[in-house]
């Protein structure tokens, strides 16, 4: 469903601040496919979010969605195939537009926007029955404006629009880190749900490595722009977070090594 | 006096469609576009000259609001493509199309006064329905002596503009619509839903400078002369409108928006009128006016707003029990 091919990017090349932010990155995800991210600043998570989504342009390599290959579509065309939810519980939503309002906005992203309603009786009905599978009452509260929502609902509104429409790709920056923690555990909750129902392949950023274990089918870890750690099924399941962090220092303390082996 | 608020509706109506154009930009793409001081005049320079050409005036407004409309979106082209500042950006083509109406007009000042126009097409269809007579008769019931020239102005542009605002309302109730007023309120957001949002904004602020050319079109015919610099101060002028209505009227919904952006046309006219007519101001003095109303309407809700919450405040405290306050 997802490939990336040796995709690497490289910040203010030639400068003291150059950065190489992604290093030959390899990536495949089979549908249905629930990848789980983690690493630590600057590891390159959000990088590759960004390369994926087109965001950023990748300096070589390939992304393919679908067995289409992306990497020269712009955001706005990739976006036909990719839901994504930011960090910020604001940035998924416009606030000065009502619920319904918002979703129709989300309805139109795999179909051409046309001088027609955007909200009808109909898609009114359909909106009220998505909206009911949050339980947050915002079936209610269609023609109420989104910057009056708190950050929970806005979060959850954003996470139902990224979805609906049932992406190739979903992608989720760590949707769930601004949010207090009963919050943070009911978009936890609702993206399992959301994920299950429409067999979504999904990528999920996250600094919390519990979460990292407890969802999603497969792990990834990154540092440095590279993934230095893959693991899946069953393998998966068993891991602790002492694992991870065992893990971590193994390959970063014999990489410590080699480059020790290399300068000296 | 009824004579001169029954001007200020007349013209104010007019400018109202100048000030959805300008509400289009400020407020729905939330673009601080500048070009309408220039798109006005070039609405009425085009008017202007396809008319003294011979032109039929209705195809002449047609082509001063399409020129309007590609302004606009060289606006929304040097902004999005050309990644100049929006207020830049503005600017920049408010200053080319000076130039250009110059070009346009030939000279400094066109002439309408002899020539058939939309005005005078309207008002000599308008005499032969003889409503003028009933309405004047109801005026003179109510004790004023002095007639207006033609009723027809005031009631044809009554429907103009409600068939405008409908019009808006509709579209921006659309697919393409909704999707322009996200591009206002959060880019990434709709960019992460697949609209194209430099596009967006191009025609966004094409039908902006579109619906303040159709405007200067029609002031130009009202008033029977095109001017290049009749556009100056322009903008400010429409975000009066915007600014008054809003406060005056709300903007809950599209449709309350819109409905207040051409009310607040209309009373600025009206204000600035009055203002006029006070013995030690003239006409030099209307810019100040604007100036001022302006930091009126936006200070004034805003002082409101924070005197009444000091009010809910000391209510409170008031009700509070003495220890308590003592305590605190």
């Amino acid at each position: 469903m997802l490939k990336i091919e040796h995709v690497s990017i490289t910040f203010n090349e030639g400068t003291p601040d150059e950065k190489r932010a992604l290093q030959n990155i390899n990536l495949h995800l089979d549908e249905g496919d629930f990848v789980t991210v983690i690493g630590g600043n600057g590891a390159g998570k959000s990088t590759m979010m960004n390369v994926i989504s087109g965001n950023l342009i990748s300096d070589v390599g390939h992304i393919y969605i679908g067995g289409e290959q992306v990497d020269h579509l712009p955001e706005f065309k990739r976006s036909q195939f990719i839901g994504r939810v930011f960090q910020d519980p604001m940035a998924g939503t416009a606030p000065s537009m009502t619920i319904e309002e918002n979703l129709a906005n989300a309805f139109s992203r795999n179909k051409p926007r046309r001088l027609r309603l955007g909200v009808n009786k109909e898609r009114r009905e359909q909106f009220r029955e998505h909206l009911r599978t949050l339980n947050l009452g915002l079936e209610d509260r269609l023609t109420a404006k989104v910057g009056l929502l708190s950050g929970g609902e806005r979060q959850a509104l954003s996470l139902l629009m990224a979805t609906f429409t049932e992406p190739s790709i979903l992608l989720l920056d760590e949707h769930t880190a601004a949010l207090d923690p009963a919050r943070a555990e009911l978009i936890t909750n609702l993206t399992s749900e959301i994920v299950e129902e429409f067999n979504l392949t999904t990528m999920m950023v996250t600094h919390n490595m519990q979460q990292a274990l407890d969802m999603g089918n497969r792990l990834i870890m990154m540092d440095a722009g590279q993934i230095i750690f893959d693991v899946s099924g069953e393998e998966k399941q068993s891991l602790t977070i002492e694992d991870l962090l065992e893990e971590f220092q193994r390959i970063r303390g014999r990489q410590l090594a080699s480059d020790k082996a290399v300068l000296g | 006096m009824f004579l001169a608020l029954f001007g200020a509706i007349e013209s104010g109506m007019i400018y109202a469609i100048m000030a959805l154009g300008v509400y289009l930009s400020f407020r729905v793409l939330d673009f601080p576009d500048l070009t309408v001081d220039g798109s006005f005049v070039t609405g009425a320079a085009v008017a202007s000259i396809s008319i003294l050409n011979g032109l039929p005036p209705v195809l002449g407004t047609v082509l001063g609001a399409t020129a309007g409309f590609v302004a606009g979106c060289i606006t929304g082209v040097l902004h999005t493509k050309g990644k100049i500042n929006a207020l830049l950006s503005g600017i920049l083509m408010m200053i080319a199309l000076y130039s250009i109406n110059l070009r346009i007009m030939g000279q400094p000042t066109l002439s309408l006064l002899n020539e058939s126009s939309l005005k005078t097409q309207m008002v000599s269809i308008w005499e032969k329905t003889g409503i003028d007579k009933v309405l004047n008769s109801v005026l003179s019931f109510l004790g004023i002596e002095r007639f207006p020239n033609t009723w027809g102005i005031v009631i044809i542009m009554l429907f103009v503009i409600i068939i405008i605002k409908v019009l808006a309302d509709y579209f921006l109730m659309t697919e393409v619509g909704l999707a322009l007023r996200a591009t206002g309120d959060n880019q990434r957001m709709i960019r992460s839903f697949s609209a194209n949002t430099d596009t967006l904004i191009i025609i966004g602020i094409g039908i902006s400078n579109g619906l303040v050319a159709f405007s200067g079109a029609l002031i130009a015919q009202h008033g029977g002369f095109a001017d290049v610099g009749m556009g100056i101060g322009m903008i400010i002028i429409g975000l009066a409108s915007v600014i008054i209505g809003e406060a005056l009227f709300g903007t809950k919904t599209i449709i309350r928006a819109t409905i207040a952006v051409i009310l607040g046309a209309v009373i600025y006219r009206i204000v600035v009128t009055l203002a006029l007519r006070v013995d030690f101001l003239d006409t030099g003095d209307m810019k100040l006016i604007t100036a001022l109303l302006v930091i009126v309407a936006l200070v004034a809700p805003k002082i409101l707003q924070a005197q009444r919450e000091k009010k809910r405040r000391e209510r409170k405290r008031a009700a509070l029990p003495v220890e308590d306050v003592k305590n605190a």
